[in-house]
Parts: structure tokens; C-alpha cells; sequence
């Protein structure tokens, strides 16, 4: 699993984006076969996108919550260059909690559409 | 202790470092005379396919004078309509595959071993067969302009112009099969660099400590495994319509040419950021070396690298607003092409921070990278512009994104590789390039790509489109194009100016690390020395040369790891992903003609196919196949004479590991994870097509029923268990009962084959009748020809077992065998799944 980990990995790394990733295709998919089926009401696939932003920011902040440990809570500042484990877990820490940041935004953004066009014209 | 006796020790360990050195030049030697093309090193590899690329650039380069001479005024005719629709055909497509991809693949190959302290790549065989493929393929593809055969319906090959075969000739097809061989060697370009960045560092450098170049070969990496196989996908339908008639992009049989354009784009987007990423990472080294302090912000970087991969695969549709899509996919589409302006902007704030903290000093490779950043930044302004959907109606394909597009390549990857050239050129060759033509070539490129590139934003916004071969007088598009022609001369003379400097005799000897950078690549000294690198050492630090004191004179001395060649083998270090805890001591193939003779003739078949040589073709394709099985019986999970050895510095490790702790593990889950994307594209397919259609499957359409998909899913797990129970039994000694499964195996698998393809068979699906009936051809074939490649490597391993090759101890071939199986076992399921199950769910 890549959620309640002790040690950072490149797996918990790529998860935030990752999760960015399932958000767009589900929110691509949904509104494409909408449109295929009927195209002009898009209230419910309007509906199930915002849901699926919920989740979606829900599953980065778990991820977030995650690197913020990884990272040390701060305790120490970058650059993280030291050859130590402890250096090692905070620079995928931090680079983890940039990507969270990076993701949550493109994830909002990927859900805007969804917020201003109700129609599949 | 007396002088005489130190004077003793020093001789007794120069003598001995006098006959390391030996042995291992002796190892690494590099093959002259007539064995110069069985060479495999990644030093020589590496040339190869760097100056192979830059003449597909000259070459591509030409193509585009021409053009440009023919636009230089209204009513030209230098060239006829057919010719020029060959020349911008030709212009992208060897451009985009035959340089700026191959570019990246052959720079990494060349640099990334030494930025890790490696001897090699982990295999240097593959990466010949790599280079091998990508010359035959370019060659290919690029001289068939010589006889008027050259593709001609722009380097995205739009059907259905191209899916006609009355409209387009031959050079659609060279196209198509000329680049799919291509991109065979991109994905091996992608195995081996991925493997090398995981498995391949020194000992002690840590994932926080990699070269920031060793990040974006990764992520560049795994972006080529999910780009590439969409377009080999889209390709083997696109042939299967032009050669067999089966109307996957023809409307008026169930097929839409909009599901190319998907396949195409989902290729094509990535791919931009494929040829940019690695160029960026160019100025990740460079900019360091010049500002004179490690980077700033690396963990900024790592998170723009990984951010962009991710986000460029939301772009494709991008490339397909005026097809006529619902508003709302356009919005998610130009959302993403603007969330991916933070991280790129992210990569070129850390560049400009780094050099403003630093003490910045000049050389001719940062006035091309500050030209790169410049011309960059331009043309990402503009792609903010063209991302939005309602501005993007009026600019598609007009001059403006010709403009724009230029502006992204030549900053985002022309000039940093320019800028690489000029960093680089000491290392690979010894010599310093002279300060003062590289002024001359900068200014010439820079003013030249300007003077040709800015007046198009202009004539596109004054209507002139893209690929027209002339245009008439007194539409206000003369004196731009006429500036932009000179332009485009301008540019060609910087070119000329970098070409005769590479070329001309007399050059000043560089000295040993001229730029005084931080990273290991420098310790090489002299490029004529085929070793890499004298010793391996520990690494603590991001710029060892910078922060680790006395580290040369250490790594010269021989006083890391593996210092000698004791049994005259080549080896390199294998270590752990994150923390590059040395694992094992991997020893590499020598010198070979077997990849370069594997690449012929398969491809002979490609080449010998598309001229309809059926017969030929196949021939060769299956004396490929041989060429391959023999080169790998030969060469590859060799037993060792002893089971370990000592690696120096006290460390001793084994020389045989398999299983996931193998490099070849890595490469065949790398190589079916490229597989399995190809697959989910034509999955895609199946259900692009429902969405469509309002019934689907169509009502002519029996088949291809239950019974013997389900009949083929079964026997391809049956055939999956027979292969974990060989596993096993083999580990545990019981070799006759594994010898048994892995016939069993090939039993099952062959008989999963053959149900697959009766499925469709018995029940009467014509694939030229409707695309629903080719679809579902196309997938079942896969899968059958998957678990025929499955059967080839079981009868691989009864055979290594039988020969003694394979053994309880020994197992590589069966361990990875079984992890295609896996993956052939997943394949087998979809299918089964989509092909019989999803037709009883609509």
C-alpha cells in the first residue's frame, strides 16, 4: 500500500499525481459517454465529477498528511543532501508534499469545466 | 621502517596498479579493423547514435530550406505540390523521430554511465540493437524521398486521406512500418536507461543524492512506456486498414478516423515533453557548473520532472479542438495544457535562482542556455494562448502555430542540446570547441531562429495555413515570408559554423574536468581510455568532485571498487533503487555482431513487408526471431565460475542474482508494462467504438460468443499455473517435475492460442465487414500471439534446463519467463473479459 507507510518510497511519490491522473480520465470518460448518450443534460456526470473532486483531494491530502511525517514535520529545511536515511526519507518527504500541492491544483482545475458547462454543446 | 622498504611498497603497489590497469584495459578494449560495428560499449554506442541523429537533423534541416526557399515569394514553383507535400511530411516526421527522441536516447546512453560512476549500461547489447534499429529504420524511412516515394500526409497521418490507398502511395505504409521499427528501439532505449538509473548507481548514491539528470532520464523513461505503445497500437490497425482492408478509421463501416487522431495525439502530446525533459535536464547539469554552487531547489525540480510527466498525458486532445468535441472535454484539456505551465515554469525559476545566487561565469554553453530559456518562454506564452479553446479556433493550423510549436522545440530542446554540445564536447572527444565560433554559431542561430520564427506568429494571424505549398500575391504575406526564408538561412549558417567547428583538425587538447563541474562524468580523463572509470567510488554528496575531498586521486589510484579485471570480464556494480546498497557484481557481454545481425533481418521483415514480399518477409522475420534466441542462448544469464567475488574495498558480492533482485527482472517488467499500455490502447479502441455507436456490438454481429474465449481464458491460466508450479519445483530441486510443467505450459498456452482465434473464427466475424468484427480480430490475436511468444520462451527454458543452462540455483530465464506470464495471463483475462463477457452487459 502506499497510504500509512513508515518509509517513503518512489510509489508514495508518484501517488499524488497519480490520483491526478484517475481524477482527469474519470472526469474525460464520464462527460464523453454522457455526451454520447444524450447530449444536452450533463447535471448528473456534473454531480459525480464534484464527487469525484472530493475524493480526489481527499486522497492527496492523505498523501499529504503522509510526506508532511516523511518529511519530519519540518524539523529540518532543504536542501536534504546528506547521505543518511534520515535525509533520504525527507527529501521524498518534501518532494512528495510539492507534488500534493502541484496535483490538488490541477485536480481543481481539471473539475472547473465541470462547474461552468452544464451542457454538452 | 627503513626508506628502502617504503621505497619497496611503493614500487610493489605501482606494479600492481600497472597490471589492474592492464587487465582492464584488456577487458574493456575496444574492437577495431573490421569488428569496429560489433563494438557494444556505451562509449562508442553512444557516438554512433549521436552523430547518426544530428545527420537526420541536417538532413530534416534541408527539407526545411527548401521549403522556406520555395515560401520565400508568392507564386513559386521550386518545387511542385507533391514535392513539398513530401518535404514538410519528411521535415516532422524525421525531426520528431529520427533526431529529437534518438538525440536523447544516444546523449543518456553516452553520459548516464559515467554521471553514475558505472562501466556500462546494464545492457550494452540492447542498446546496440537499439542503435542498429534506429539506422536501418531512419534510412528507411528518410531515403525514400530519393525515389519520390517519401510519405506525404503530414507526420500525424491523418486518415482518411492516409487510408486510402488511391490517394496515398506507398510512403504511408514506408511511414508506418519504418517508424514502428523505430520506435522498438525507443522502448529498449527506455528499458535499458530506466534499469540503468535504478539499479546502476555507485554505491552510497542515494535517491536524494542522483544527478538531477539521472531524475529526468527516469521520468522520461517511463513517459516513453506509456506514450510509444498507444502509437504502435494505432500503427498496427492503421496497416491492418491499408494492407487488409479493415475498416478500423472508416466511417461508413462502424470504424471513425477520430479514434487515430486519440492514439495518434496520446503519443504525440508526451512526446513533446519526451524531447523536452531531457534537454531541460542538459541545463540541470550546466547551469550548476556555471553558477559555481549545486542547484537550488532540487527538490523542485524532482517535483516539475514527475509534475510534468503526469500532466502531459492530459494534453493530447489539445491538438484536436476543432474536431468537434462537447465544450466541456475541452475545457478538462485546456485545463491540464495550463496546470502544466507551473511546473515547466517551476524548472526555469530554479535556473534563474540558481544562477542569481551563485557567481555566475560565461561560456559558450550558457549563452546558448540563456538563448534556450529566452526562445522558450516565448513560445510558452503562446501555448497559454493556444490552450484555450476559443483562441485556438482561430490559430489551428495557421502560421501562428507553426510559429509557436518552433518557438517550444528549438528553445525547449534545439538550444539546450546546442548548449550540451558545446559542455559536453570535451568529454566525449578530448578537444575544446573554440569560444569564438561559438559566439559566431549563437548569434547566427539565435538571430536566425528569431528572424524566421517571430514574422509566422504574424502571418498566421493574417490567415496564411500551414503545409500550403505556395500562396498568391497582395495578401500581406510576401515580405514576411520573404524575412522569414532569410531567417531560416541565417540559422542554417550558425549550424555550419558548430558543424566545421566539430569537424575541423587542430582543436586545443581539453584539460582533465575543463568547466570544473561537480558531477562524476568529469573524472573521465582521457576519452580514449575504454574503461569509464578506473574505480567506482562511495558517493556522499550530490557534486562528489565538489564535496568529497581527495576523491580523484582515490578513483585514479584504484582504491574504490572494482579496480581490476582479475578474470579479464567486463563488470559493472548493481545496486538497490533508493539507497544504492552494492547488490552485485553484473557481468556485461562483450563485443557482438549478433545484435547488429538481429536488427537486419527482422528488419528485413518490416522493410520487406511493406513492398508486399510476403514470403521474404516472413523469412526474415522468423531468421530475426532465430538471430534473437541465439544471441540471448549465447550471451545472456551466463552461470559464473564461482558463485562470488571480491569487489574491493573489503566488499565481496555475488555475480549471479535472479528474480527481482535481477536487472533482467527490471527489464522485462519494464518491457510488459510498454506491452500492457499497447494492449489497454486497442482495449480502448473496443470501447471508443461503443461509445459511438448507440448498439453495440452491432446487430449483424454472433460473435465472437462465450464459449471459446472462455474455453482460451482458461487454458492461458492453466497455462499460467503450469508455469508458477515449474518456478517451484525447479527451486526446490524437483527439476523433471518442472521440465514437466514447462511442457505442460506450453500445451495449455499453445491451445489458448488457437481457442482465441476460433472464437471470432467459428461464429463468423468478417473483419472487413465492420470495425466491431476488426476490433475484436485485432484483440484476440493479440492475445493468441502472446501466449505463442509464451510458448517460445517455455520451449526456451526446457531447453537451458535440459542444456544445463538453467538450473535450481540458476533460474533468471524461468523467473522472468514466469513474470511474462503474469502479464500474458492479465492479457489473456481483458480479453476474455472485454471480447466475450462485455457484449452480454450492453
Amino acid at each position: 500500500m502506499v497510504y500509512g507507510r513508515d518509509d517513503a518510497t518512489l510509489w508514495t511519490l508518484l501517488t499524488p499525481p497519480t490520483v491526478w491522473a484517475l481524477h482527469f480520465l474519470f472526469a474525460y470518460v464520464a462527460a464523453a459517454m454522457a455526451c454520447g448518450e444524450t447530449p444536452f443534460a450533463l447535471g448528473p456526470v456534473r454531480v459525480a465529477i464534484g464527487v469525484a473532486t472530493a475524493f480526489a483531494l481527499g486522497l492527496i491530502a492523505l498523501a499529504w498528511r503522509q510526506a508532511y511525517r516523511h518529511w519530519g514535520r519540518g524539523a529540518d529545511r532543504p536542501p536534504h543532501d546528506a547521505p543518511t536515511d534520515e535525509d533520504r526519507q525527507r527529501f521524498l518527504g518534501f518532494a512528495t508534499l510539492l507534488l500534493c500541492g502541484l496535483s490538488a491544483v490541477a485536480v481543481v482545475f481539471s473539475a472547473l469545466p465541470a462547474v461552468f458547462l452544464s451542457d454538452c454543446r | 621502517m627503513s626508506g628502502a622498504t617504503l621505497d619497496r611498497d611503493a614500487a610493489r603497489d605501482e606494479a600492481r596498479r600497472t597490471a589492474q590497469r592492464q587487465r582492464l584495459r584488456a577487458a574493456w578494449n575496444l574492437s577495431r579493423g573490421w569488428r569496429y560495428f560489433a563494438n557494444v560499449n556505451n562509449q562508442v554506442v553512444g557516438l554512433w547514435y549521436i552523430i547518426t541523429a544530428f545527420a537526420f537533423f541536417l538532413f530534416a534541416g534541408v527539407l526545411a530550406l527548401i521549403m522556406r526557399a520555395q515560401l520565400a515569394v508568392p507564386e513559386n514553383d521550386l518545387v511542385s505540390a507533391a514535392t513539398y507535400n513530401q518535404l514538410f511530411t519528411l521535415h516532422g516526421t524525421v525531426m520528431m523521430f529520427l533526431f529529437a527522441v534518438p538525440i536523447f536516447e544516444a546523449v543518456a546512453i553516452l553520459i548516464l554511465p559515467q554521471m553514475l560512476a558505472a562501466r556500462d549500461l546494464p545492457f550494452p547489447r540492447l542498446s546496440a540493437f537499439g542503435y542498429w534499429c534506429f539506422l536501418i529504420g531512419g534510412c528507411f524511412v528518410s531515403g525514400s524521398i530519393f525515389f519520390g516515394a517519401a510519405p506525404d500526409g503530414g507526420w500525424f497521418m491523418y486518415p482518411p486521406l492516409t487510408t486510402d490507398t488511391r490517394l496515398s502511395g506507398i510512403g504511408t505504409d514506408i511511414w508506418l512500418l519504418g517508424l514502428s521499427f523505430i520506435e522498438i528501439a525507443s522502448i529498449a532505449a527506455a528499458v535499458e536507461l530506466i534499469v540503468g538509473v535504478l539499479k546502476c548507481r555507485p554505491p552510497g548514491m542515494r535517491i536524494n543524492l542522483m544527478p538531477l539528470y539521472g531524475w529526468y532520464v527516469l521520468i522520461v523513461g517511463g513517459m516513453i512506456l506509456f506514450a510509444f505503445p498507444p502509437l504502435i497500437a494505432g500503427d498496427i490497425l492503421f496497416e491492418l486498414e491499408r494492407l487488409a482492408n479493415w475498416p478500423f478509421f472508416d466511417a461508413a463501416r462502424g470504424g471513425d478516423p477520430v479514434l487515430w487522431q486519440h492514439l495518434f495525439w496520446i503519443f504525440g502530446h508526451p512526446e513533446v515533453y519526451i524531447i523536452f525533459l531531457p534537454s531541460i535536464a542538459l541545463l540541470a547539469m550546466i547551469v550548476p557548473t556555471f553558477a559555481r554552487r549545486p542547484i537550488l531547489g532540487y527538490g523542485w525540480i524532482v517535483l516539475a520532472a514527475v509534475g510534468t510527466g503526469f500532466l502531459s498525458f492530459g494534453l493530447w486532445a489539445h491538438h484536436m479542438f476543432t474536431i468537434g468535441m462537447p465544450a466541456i472535454s475541452q475545457g478538462f484539456f485546456s485545463a491540464a495544457s495550463e496546470a502544466v505551465a507551473i511546473p515547466t515554469g517551476v524548472q526555469i525559476f530554479v535556473f534563474v535562482a540558481t544562477l542569481l545566487a551563485g557567481r555566475a561565469v560565461y561560456g559558450t554553453p550558457m549563452l546558448f542556455a540563456t538563448g534556450a530559456l529566452a526562445i522558450f518562454v516565448f513560445g510558452g506564452l503562446t501555448g497559454v494562448m493556444v490552450a484555450l479553446a476559443p483562441f485556438d479556433w482561430q490559430a489551428h493550423d495557421s502560421y501562428f502555430v507553426v510559429a509557436h510549436l518552433h518557438y517550444t522545440l528549438i528553445g525547449g530542446m534545439f538550444f539546450p542540446l546546442m548548449a550540451g554540445i558545446y559542455y559536453f564536447h570535451p568529454f566525449v572527444c578530448g578537444t575544446m570547441l573554440s569560444p569564438r565560433l561559438g559566439r559566431w554559431a549563437f548569434w547566427l542561430m539565435f538571430a536566425g531562429f528569431n528572424i524566421a520564427f517571430l514574422p509566422m506568429h504574424i502571418t498566421g494571424l493574417r490567415g496564411m495555413p500551414r503545409r500550403v505549398f505556395t500562396y498568391p500575391e497582395n495578401l500581406g504575406w510576401e515580405t514576411l515570408n520573404l524575412v522569414s526564408t532569410a531567417g531560416a538561412f541565417t540559422m542554417a549558417a550558425g549550424v555550419l559554423v558548430l558543424l566545421w567547428d566539430v569537424l575541423r583538425p587542430g582543436k586545443p587538447k581539453a584539460p582533465r574536468n575543463p568547466w570544473n563541474a561537480g558531477t562524476l562524468e568529469w573524472v573521465a580523463g582521457d576519452p580514449t581510455e575504454p574503461w569509464g572509470i578506473r574505480s567506482v567510488p562511495p558517493v556522499s554528496s550530490r557534486y562528489p568532485l565538489w564535496q568529497q575531498e581527495g576523491l580523484l586521486a582515490g578513483i585514479d589510484a584504484g582504491a574504490y571498487y572494482l579496480p581490476d579485471a582479475r578474470e579479464g570480464r567486463r563488470e559493472t556494480l548493481v545496486s538497490d533503487p533508493l539507497d544504492a546498497t552494492p547488490r552485485q557484481v553484473l557481468r556485461v557481454p562483450g563485443d557482438s555482431f549478433r545484435p547488429m545481425v538481429a536488427a537486419v533481418l527482422v528488419g528485413g521483415c518490416f522493410i520487406l513487408g511493406t513492398f508486399h514480399f510476403w514470403i521474404a518477409a516472413l523469412l526474415s522475420g522468423l531468421a530475426g526471431v532465430g538471430a534473437i534466441l541465439a544471441w540471448l542462448w549465447t550471451g545472456t544469464a551466463v552461470i559464473p565460475e564461482k558463485p562470488e567475488k571480491d569487489a574491493g574495498m573489503g566488499l565481496t558480492l555475488p555475480l549471479y542474482a535472479s528474480g527481482a533482485a535481477s536487472v533482467g527482472w527490471w527489464a522485462m517488467f519494464i518491457t510488459m508494462t510498454g506491452d500492457g499500455t499497447a494492449f489497454i490502447s486497442l482495449v480502448f479502441g473496443y470501447f471508443y467504438y461503443w461509445t459511438i455507436h448507440p448498439v453495440f456490438p452491432p446487430a449483424h454481429a454472433g460473435g465472437p460468443g462465450l464459449l471459446w474465449p472462455l474455453l482460451a481464458v482458461a487454458a492461458g491460466l492453466a497455462g499460467w499455473g503450469a508455469m508458477l508450479a515449474a518456478r517451484a519445483a525447479n527451486a526446490t530441486g524437483r527439476v523433471a517435475g518442472a521440465r514437466a510443467a514447462l511442457a505442460l505450459a506450453m500445451l495449455f498456452s499453445l491451445a489458448g492460442a488457437a481457442a482465441f482465434l476460433l472464437g471470432p473464427w467459428r461464429t463468423g466475424l468478417d473483419p472487413t465487414h465492420h470495425a466491431y468484427d476488426a476490433i475484436v480480430w485485432v484483440l484476440v490475436i493479440w492475445a493468441a500471439v502472446h501466449n505463442a511468444v509464451g510458448v517460445l520462451m517455455q520451449g526456451y527454458c526446457l531447453a537451458g534446463s535440459f542444456a544445463g543452462k538453467m538450473t535450481p540455483t540458476h533460474d533468471i530465464d524461468l523467473r522472468n519467463v514466469t513474470l511474462y506470464g503474469h502479464f500474458a495471463a492479465l492479457t489473456a483475462l481483458t480479453t476474455g473479459a472485454v471480447v466475450a463477457l462485455f457484449p452480454l452487459a450492453s
